[in-house]
């Protein structure tokens, strides 16, 4: 026998508890928040939503609630407009498993009329939802996350080997602001690696060059093109515009200046280095955890750190450890995931193999320790190794 | 025997090999014996008064051994030892 839309909400009742607008209320403002989750569809919740509830269309439900409540037991309120869809998601709910799921008497429309406060969200424009739809699926990012990105601003030290990948990922993940600092032009032999350039660049200042390649990908993204090579007159003003800065720098003094500016301005700084088949990457927080110089407090002398115009770098190795360094980005400025910080990333591309190697703070750190008295230095004169040692040139 | 990854940078030093095995019971020993078979190595890693240079960190497995015992740090059969000079390109 055939079961009415009234015996479905009727049976979903009984299984499914209702709790009333003033009480949830209430509990949102208690340390025992229930997670709010509204399965209106798109343009609903567009108009306004309750403050903190997460959205979940109702079709999206089972497959996405995985991302969002991960324990059974944990307390969850659905909401809907009227409070109908709200008691058929959570019978979904309960047959998954979770034991603690109410449904919204009266849902929004109820929660509003009885003059709760509400958000109305800033929303992504039909067509951002359309570029970054494979973005919004993703439970963890959602419309939530792609706007944060959008709202995002990430400072790239050097549009190279490592600043192509990360530049180009990091604009089309529709990261709002990219700075570029960067002096130098585009040269044939870069472009064997530095995928953001092209043939008819060769000349063109790489920050410019790089400008019109993002510009070309994605209008989202506004570029701030520095070109100039940063140093201690500027680097402080440069580094409190934005909110991380991926250092891909090549060379040392340019890496022990960001350090120390990075701690100095609390900025977190995403980190890699390249040579031949080999990459190294990390990510330095500032004071919460260990610090370039805590994992390497000298600078080796000129003579064991050859360049990559010396010894030369395979550039698909720049795609990687770019793309790893455009990657853990993304993951601080969405506030998710596990990052490299307090963790040495190796890779080595011949035997393609990863390594971790653990870094702690270091307690003596000359940069971020305690005790240590953190100023610009001479970084050229210091990494030109002011000290004795013996001569081993690398071929390259 | 440990096995010591030799990073880019030295590998000339040995030859072009990538990793190679030495006997040894502590960091110190370990390292000694390395320069024995591979001497180029030894001035890169080691001032002249034969303290290991900051910039160049060792590691046993995948911890520090600045955080473990320094050099006396205690080495087993087919422990893993890497050395790792700073690298700048980009
Ligand atoms: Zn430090």
């Amino acid at each position: 026998m055939a079961r009415s839309y009234q015996d479905v909400l009727a049976g979903a009742r009984e299984r499914i508890p209702e709790i009333q607008v003033s009480e949830l209320a209430e509990l949102l403002e208690s340390e025992d928040a229930p997670l709010v989750i509204d399965v209106r569809e798109q343009d609903e919740w567009d108009e306004g939503h309750i403050p903190d509830a997460r959205h979940v269309p109702r079709g999206f439900l089972e497959s996405r609630i995985a991302g969002i409540a991960d324990e059974l037991d944990a307390p969850i309120v659905i909401n809907c407009a009227g409070g109908a869809r709200s008691l058929l998601a959570g019978v979904s709910l309960d047959e998954m498993g979770f034991r603690n799921v109410k449904s919204l008497a009266g849902g929004f429309s109820r929660w509003k009329q009885d003059g709760h406060d509400y958000t109305v969200p800033s929303t992504l424009t039909p067509d951002q939802r359309a570029r970054y739809s494979r973005h919004v699926r993703i439970p963890e990012v959602g419309e939530e996350g792609q706007l944060k990105l959008l709202d995002s601003k990430v400072l790239l030290i050097g549009a190279g080997g490592l600043g192509s990948p990360s530049a180009y990922y990091l604009a089309a993940a529709g990261v709002g602001t990219i700075g570029l600092v960067d002096d130098d032009v585009v040269d044939a032999s870069n472009l064997q690696r530095q995928i953001i350039h092209s043939n008819d660049r060769v000349g063109a200042l790489k920050a410019e060059s790089a400008r019109q390649t993002i510009e070309g990908l994605n209008p989202d993204v506004s570029v701030k093109v520095h070109p100039f090579r940063v140093d201690q007159t500027n680097v402080l003003e440069l580094m409190n515009e934005y909110d991380l800065v991926v250092d891909g720098a090549d060379n040392f003094p340019t890496r022990y200046l960001l350090n120390d500016a990075a701690l100095m301005t609390r900025t977190p700084l995403v980190h890699a280095s390249i040579l031949r088949f080999e990459g190294h990457a990390s990510v330095f927080h500032p004071y919460e955890g260990p610090c370039y110089r805590c994992l390497f407090p000298e600078p080796p002398p000129p003579d064991m750190a050859p360049a990559c115009g010396e010894a030369g770098v395979l550039g698909v190795l720049c795609g990687v450890m770019g793309s790893i360094q455009a990657n853990e980005a993304i993951k601080m400025l969405l506030g998710m995931g596990d990052t490299l910080a307090g963790r040495l990333l190796i890779y080595d591309a011949l035997s393609m193999s990863f390594n971790e190697l653990r870094i702690r703070r270091d307690p003596e750190c000359p940069a971020c320790s305690d005790g240590a008295k953190l100023e610009f230095r001479d970084y050229e004169a210091w990494c030109a190794g002011e000290r004795g040692h013996a001569e081993a040139p690398v071929s390259a | 025997m440990s096995l010591v990854r030799i990073p880019p940078v030295l590998r000339q030093a040995v030859g072009g090999e990538r990793e190679v095995e030495v006997p040894g019971s502590t960091v110190a020993e370990v390292l000694d014996n390395l320069y024995d078979a591979h001497p180029a190595v030894k001035a890169q890693l080691q001032s002249e008064d034969g303290e290991l240079h900051r910039f160049v960190n060792v590691y046993l497995n995948d911890e520090d051994v600045r955080m473990l015992s320094w050099l006396d740090t205690p080495v087993s059969d087919r422990d893993r030892i890497l050395i790792l000079p700073a690298m700048a390109g980009g």
